[in-house]
């Protein structure tokens, strides 16, 4: 194969780690509301835990990009 | 890693120059650093750069307001002046929470940190007139250079407070003795890769909104004024969500500095 196809290949495959973030954030946000629907009162407290936790799980996604950056913009 | 970014800059230039054709668009070009004053220093290359004239915006903005905005120090706040004091609550409520009371020593260096960060992040949201766009935190080399510093102070902090009682953090209490080997392996892997993953995650945020902050953009020119609108409403949100984004990583860079200085000061945990 060529290698600068095999390079933009292996860039797309390495932007995958955005499924797990895309999955992570939906759970972060779909579960804070469920607890945040069944005891309201609570929720406030909780809400700069829900900002890290989707802080923690978009960069998971984002290390992914990087290598896929790296992968396009570095000369190896 | 400033020469990678140039060196990436332009082969994406010529790249792009070469796909697009005329006025060929590049997402990439608005990370190149441009010296605008030479400077050779005991043979580094310490020149004045876009990335030197942002930090010193955003430290003299920062110094400024802070500065002006408590120049009375009134019992009751003006506008300005409870501005100020809220960012003060908020970090400091932030240090308590996180780290205990006894982190509260060292809330000047997390204050400075917190504010630091947000400035840069958000100086980079707003385009100059006659400089163009920059953000200082979508260069890794700033935002490692920020998590090199915080690691190594914080790993002074513990073993200067506990000695080699600090080497407990490796070794949490309750675990099965035939797990032990593994867990103080793992424990010590993620405790030398904190640096790592505290640059990354900001740098990667900051250069991941912007790249697609260009990308959006380039779509509303594409489509020119009858069909812009659309990516260029679009854009506004996306505008509203990276400012978000600027304050969070902000809030999560300060918060697990946070966290990490309270490791280093009970490590028995």
């Amino acid at each position: 194969m060529d290698p600068a196809a095999a390079k933009l290949i292996g860039a797309g495959l390495a932007c995958s780690a955005l499924i797990g973030a895309g999955i992570g954030i939906g759970l972060i946000f779909g579960n804070f509301l469920q607890g945040a629907l069944r005891n309201p009162s609570a929720a406030p407290a909780q809400f700069p835990n829900l900002l890290l936790g989707f802080a923690l799980a978009e960069a998971t996604g984002l290390f992914g990009l990087v290598i896929a950056l790296i992968l396009l913009f570095v000369k190896l | 890693m400033i020469d990678w970014f140039i060196s990436a800059a332009h082969a994406a230039a010529a790249e792009g120059g070469g796909h697009h054709g005329a006025g060929g668009f590049d997402p990439m070009h608005q990370f190149a650093i441009n010296r605008y004053v030479h400077l050779k220093l005991f043979g580094y290359d310490a020149s004045f750069t876009n990335s030197s004239l942002w930090m010193v915006m955003g430290t003299g903005l920062v110094l400024a307001f802070l500065i002006y905005s408590m120049r009375e120090g009134r019992l009751v706040p003006t506008r300005m002046q409870s501005v100020s004091e809220l960012t003060y609550e908020f970090v400091a409520n932030m240090v308590r929470q996180n780290a205990g009371n006894g982190g509260m020593p060292y809330f000047p260096v997390i204050f400075t940190i917190f504010v630091y960060v947000l400035a840069m992040n958000l100086l980079g949201m707003i385009p100059l007139p006659g400089l163009g766009n920059f953000t200082v935190t979508s260069h890794i080399i700033i935002t490692f250079a920020l998590a090199a510093f915080i690691f190594i102070g914080v790993t002074l902090i513990g073993f200067y407070k506990h000695g080699f009682k600090f080497l407990k953090l490796f070794v949490p209490s309750g675990v099965p003795l035939i797990l032990l080997p593994l867990i103080v392996v793992i424990e010590i892997i993620s405790y030398f890769t904190r640096p790592l993953s505290l640059s990354v995650r900001l740098f990667a945020n900051m250069m991941a909104g912007h790249t697609m902050l260009a990308v959006f953009g380039s779509f509303v020119v594409g489509l020119g004024i009858l069909g812009g609108w659309l990516p260029f409403a679009f854009m506004v949100v996306l505008m509203g969500l990276e400012i978000l984004i600027a304050f969070l990583q902000a809030y999560v860079f300060a918060v697990l500095t946070c966290i990490y200085l309270s490791d280093a000061l009970h490590p028995g945990h």
